[in-house]
C-alpha cells in the first residue's frame, strides 16, 4: 500500500501506512458486514450490523491504529468471503463464485484461520443437502470454490501442498464428492420417470456402497498411519482443548490461547451477547440458505471462541450480524405498529385478549398467531404488564392481518432500544479507551497521591541503546524481543516471531538452570546481556517469575533434564522458604531477586505476596549492569571467564578462554570466579 | 431375482438413453466437454501412478485444471439449460461470459502453479 501511495505521489512514510492500515481495513470490514447482512436479511439489518461491527470492542482490540497485525485484514477478508458465498448462493451467478474464490485466496494469504472457512462452508453445504435444500445454486456456489480455492491456497508458500495433504482440508473434498453424487441423483431424477428412478436407485445403491466402502477403507488406512492423523498442531489444539498443554507448551503458554472467562464475553461483545439469541430466532422465521449459513457460522464460532480467547475475534462479526438482524427486525415491528396506528386510528374493530408467549420478532406474517416478545429485552417487566394485544383486522385494506402493539408501547420500546444502543456505544468507547489503547510499554497506576507513571521499560531500553556495544546480544524472554529490537536496537536471541521451539526452549533452559550451566548456555549463544522483568517491588503482575512456569514447561519439552517436578513443592510454585532448592538456585530466581533485600520492601514480593526464600546471595557468573527505577527491568552482564590459573599463580586479573578439561579439577575447590 | 434385476437394468439403461437423447444439442456439446475433461484427468492420474509424483505441483495443477474446467462446464450447463426454472431470467450470454471469466482466472492460477 505504501508503494501504491508513493507511486500516486502521496508521500507517506512506511510507519504511517503501517499505523493506519488496521483502521482502514476495519472500515472496510464494516462495509463488508453491511453487504453480508444485506444478503441475508435486507438493507436495514445491514446498516445496523455494520454500525455494530464498527464499534465492537473485540474487533477494535485487533485493529487499533498502530497495531500492525494481520488479523484486522483477515477478518475483513473473512467477512468478504462469506458475503460472496452468500451472494452466489442467492443469485447463482458464476461471477460471484469467482470473486468468492479470489477473496478466499486473500484470506489464505492473510491468516492461518482460513481453515475455518474451508471447513465451515462444506459443513453448510452438507447441512443444506441434508435438510433437503439442495439446489443448483448450491452447486454453483460450492464446486468452483473448492477447485479454485484449493489451487489458490496451494499458491501461498506457507500452505503449499498442505491443501491436499492435511486433514484440515479433507472435509471440503469429501463434500465435493458428496455434492457431485447428489447433483447426479437429482439430474437422473429429472430425466427419468419415477418407476425407472426407483430401479436406478436400487442398482446404484448396491454398486455404490461396495465402491464407497473400499475407498473409505483405503482412505482411513492412509490417514491413520500418520501420527497426528494429518491434523496440524493448531487445529488439534482447537479440537481438543487439552492437547496443547500436553504436547506443545509453547502454544499453550500464549495468554491469548487460554479459554476466555465469562466476563470477557460481556466485555468484548457487550450488548450483542443477548441480542444474538433474538437474531437466531429471527433467522429461523424465513429460513433461507443464507440465514441457515449465519446460524451455523454463529454456532461454530461460538464453540471455538470458548476454546481460545483469540477466537472471540471470529465470533464478533457473526454476533454483530445476528444482533443487527434482531435489532432491525425489532425496529421494524415497532415502527410499523406506530405507522399503522397513526394512519388507521379509526378502524379498531376487535380487541382481543391473548396469552402472551415468547415473541418471534418477525411477527408480521399473515398468520394470526399470538404475539410474543423478544426474550432478550432488558425491559422485560415493562412488557409483561402490557398483556393486552389489539388484533387489528384491516378488512378495509388489503385483507392482511397485522399484529400491532399499542402505540405508546411501541414508542416507549423504541426509545428503550435506542437507549440500549447508547449503552453499547458508551461501553465500546470506554473499553477502547482503557483496555485497548494504552500503550503497553508505559504503565500507569492511580495511587492515592495521584498518577504514578512507570516508564521502566523505556528506561531500560534506552540504557541498552546507549551503554552497550552495537554488536552485543541480549537474551530475554521472547515477549520482549520486538521491543528490544525496535527500541534498544540490539540483537535478541528470541523474539515474538520465533517459530523454532528448540530456540525458545534453549533460552528457557538457560534461565531454569543454576548459574554455571546458564552461563555456559548463554556463552555458547554469544550473549552479552540478560534482561529480566521483575514486578515484585511495585506489584507488576506479569513479570518473568510469573511466566517462569511456562519457561520450565517449554524447556522441559525439549530438554528432558529440566523436570517441572523439581521446581514444584506440593504441586505449586513457591519462591518463599518452601521453595525447592532447584528453584532457589535457578538463574531466573537469582537474577530477579538479587539484592532485593536491600530495597524498602526487604524481600517481600508484592506480586506473590510472600517473603522470598533465599535472601542474601551473591552472583558468581553474572554482574548487575542496570536496574530501572522501580526495579521492573533488570539487566545483567555475563562475566568474562577467569583465567585458568596455572601453577601457583593467584593473579586474578589476567584473562584467557575457559575450557572444561583436566586443569579444572585442580581448581574446583577454590572458586575461580571470585 | 437376478434376471429381474438384469432386465431392470436393461430397461433402465434404455430409458436413460431415450431421456438423454431428448436434450438439446448445445447441452450435449457441453456434456461432451465435461467427459473429455474428466478423461484427461484420469489419464493424468494414471500417468502419475506410473511415473511417480515428483513435480507434485505440476501434477496437482494439471489434475485440478481438468477437474476445474469440468466443474465450470457443469455450472454453465446448469445455467444455460432452458428447463431449469431458477435461471430463466439469466440471459445465456451472461452465463457464457461468466464461464469465460472463471476459466480465465482458473487458467491464470494453473499457469502460475505449474512451475
Amino acid at each position: 500500500m505504501w508503494w501504491l501511495l508513493n507511486s500516486l505521489n502521496i508521500p507517506l512514510s512506511v510507519e504511517t501506512v503501517c499505523v493506519f492500515t488496521a483502521p482502514i481495513f476495519s472500515a472496510n470490514a464494516a462495509w463488508a458486514t453491511y453487504l453480508l447482512t444485506k444478503e441475508v436479511k435486507g438493507t436495514g439489518a445491514g446498516l445496523t450490523a455494520a454500525a455494530l461491527l464498527a464499534m465492537v470492542p473485540s474487533y477494535i482490540s485487533r485493529s487499533v491504529a498502530g497495531s500492525y497485525d494481520n488479523e484486522a485484514v483477515a477478518i475483513f477478508a473473512l467477512i468478504l468471503t462469506f458475503y460472496f458465498y452468500v451472494k452466489t448462493l442467492n443469485s447463482g451467478s458464476l461471477f460471484y463464485a469467482t470473486l468468492n474464490a479470489l477473496s478466499y485466496f486473500y484470506m489464505v494469504c492473510s491468516w492461518g484461520g482460513y481453515t475455518f472457512i474451508i471447513n465451515l462452508i462444506p459443513m453448510h453445504v452438507l447441512l443444506c443437502i441434508v435438510t433437503g435444500r439442495y439446489s443448483s445454486r448450491l452447486y454453483i456456489a460450492y464446486a468452483p470454490l473448492v477447485v479454485l480455492g484449493t489451487l489458490l491456497a496451494s499458491l501461498v508458500p506457507v500452505v503449499g501442498f498442505n491443501t491436499v495433504m492435511t486433514s484440515e482440508h479433507f472435509s471440503s473434498f469429501l463434500v465435493f464428492v458428496i455434492i457431485h453424487m447428489v447433483a447426479l441423483v437429482y439430474y437422473i431424477k429429472g430425466i427419468l420417470s419415477p418407476k425407472m428412478f426407483k430401479v436406478a436407485m436400487t442398482l446404484a445403491v448396491t454398486i455404490g456402497l461396495t465402491v464407497c466402502c473400499a475407498v473409505i477403507a483405503i482412505f482411513i488406512a492412509s490417514v491413520a498411519s500418520s501420527p497426528t492423523k494429518g491434523w496440524s498442531g493448531r487445529s488439534l489444539s482447537l479440537l481438543d482443548p487439552t492437547y496443547a498443554s500436553k504436547y506443545i507448551p509453547i502454544i499453550a503458554s500464549v495468554s491469548e490461547h487460554q479459554p476466555p472467562t465469562w466476563p470477557l464475553y460481556f466485555v468484548d461483545i457487550n450488548v450483542l451477547a443477548f441480542l444474538v439469541p433474538a437474531g437466531i430466532i429471527a433467522c429461523f422465521s424465513p429460513l433461507s440458505d443464507a440465514s441457515s449459513f449465519m446460524i451455523l457460522y454463529l454456532a461454530i464460532s461460538a464453540y471455538f471462541s470458548g476454546v481460545m480467547v483469540r477466537l472471540m475475534l471470529v465470533l464478533a462479526p457473526a454476533a454483530c450480524v445476528m444482533s443487527g438482524i434482531a435489532l432491525s427486525e425489532a425496529f421494524d415491528v415497532f415502527t410499523r405498529s406506530i405507522k399503522f396506528q397513526a394512519g388507521d386510528i379509526n378502524s379498531e374493530s376487535s380487541i382481543a385478549q391473548n396469552d402472551v408467549s415468547n415473541v418471534d420478532s418477525n411477527a408480521t406474517t399473515d398468520k394470526s398467531e399470538t404475539v410474543s416478545k423478544e426474550p432478550s429485552r432488558k425491559n422485560h417487566e415493562k412488557e409483561k404488564e402490557q398483556e393486552i394485544v389489539k388484533k387489528v383486522t384491516s378488512k378495509s385494506q388489503n385483507g392482511k392481518k397485522l399484529l400491532v402493539l399499542p402505540q405508546e408501547v411501541s414508542a416507549v420500546v423504541i426509545l428503550l432500544l435506542i437507549a440500549l444502543g447508547g449503552f453499547y456505544v458508551g461501553h465500546c468507547v470506554w473499553t477502547t479507551a482503557t483496555a485497548y489503547s494504552a500503550p503497553a510499554i508505559v504503565l500507569k497506576s492511580y495511587t492515592p497521591d495521584g498518577l504514578r507513571v512507570f516508564d521502566d521499560f523505556r528506561e531500560a531500553y534506552a540504557w541498552l541503546q546507549h551503554n552497550t556495544d552495537v554488536d552485543d546480544k541480549v537474551a530475554s524472554w521472547w515477549d520482549y524481543g520486538y521491543q528490544i529490537t525496535a527500541m534498544a536496537n540490539r540483537t535478541v536471541i528470541v523474539d515474538n516471531n520465533t517459530w523454532n521451539n528448540t530456540h525458545i526452549a534453549t533460552v528457557g533452559a538457560a534461565v531454569s538452570s543454576p548459574e554455571k550451566a546458564a552461563w555456559e548456555i548463554f556463552n555458547s549463544l554469544d550473549v552479552k546481556y540478560v534482561l529480566v522483568v521483575f514486578g515484585g517491588l511495585v506489584g507488576y503482575p506479569s513479570d518473568d517469575i510469573d511466566k517462569f512456569i511456562w519457561m520450565v514447561r517449554i524447556a522441559g519439552g525439549v530438554f528432558p533434564h529440566i523436570r517441572e517436578q523439581d521446581y514444584l513443592r506440593d504441586g505449586r510454585y513457591h519462591i518463599d522458604a518452601h521453595a525447592t532448592p532447584t528453584m532457589l538456585n535457578c538463574l531466573m530466581y537469582k537474577l530477579s531477586y538479587y539484592r532485593f533485600v536491600e530495597t524498602e520492601a526487604e524481600g517481600f514480593d508484592k506480586v506473590r505476596r510472600t517473603e522470598i526464600g533465599n535472601k542474601k546471595f551473591e552472583l558468581t557468573h553474572f554482574e548487575e549492569a542496570f536496574t530501572t527505577e522501580h526495579w521492573m527491568v533488570r539487566i545483567y552482564k555475563l562475566k568474562l571467564p577467569k583465567n585458568r590459573i596455572q601453577g601457583k599463580l593467584k593473579n586474578k586479573s589476567s584473562s584467557e578462554t575457559y575450557s572444561s578439561n583436566q586443569t579444572r579439577a585442580r581448581n574446583t575447590r577454590r572458586n575461580p570466579w571470585q | 431375482m437376478a434376471k429381474s434385476t438384469s432386465s431392470d437394468a436393461q430397461m433402465l439403461i434404455r430409458s436413460l438413453r431415450t431421456a438423454y437423447a431428448a436434450t438439446p444439442t448445445n447441452l450435449k456439446i457441453i456434456d461432451l466437454y465435461v467427459v473429455y475433461a474428466i478423461v484427461t484427468a484420469v489419464i493424468q492420474v494414471v500417468y502419475m501412478g506410473v511415473v511417480g509424483s515428483f513435480p507434485f505441483n505440476s501434477f496437482l495443477s494439471g489434475v485440478l485444471s481438468c477437474v476445474g474446467t469440468a466443474v465450470l462446464a457443469v455450472c454453465l450447463r446448469i445455467q444455460v439449460n432452458k428447463e431449469n426454472k431458477e435461471f430463466k431470467d439469466l440471459p445465456p450470454e451472461r452465463a457464457y461470459a461468466d464461464f469465460i471469466l472463471c476459466n480465465l482466472v482458473l487458467h491464470l492460477v494453473i499457469m502460475n502453479f505449474l512451475g
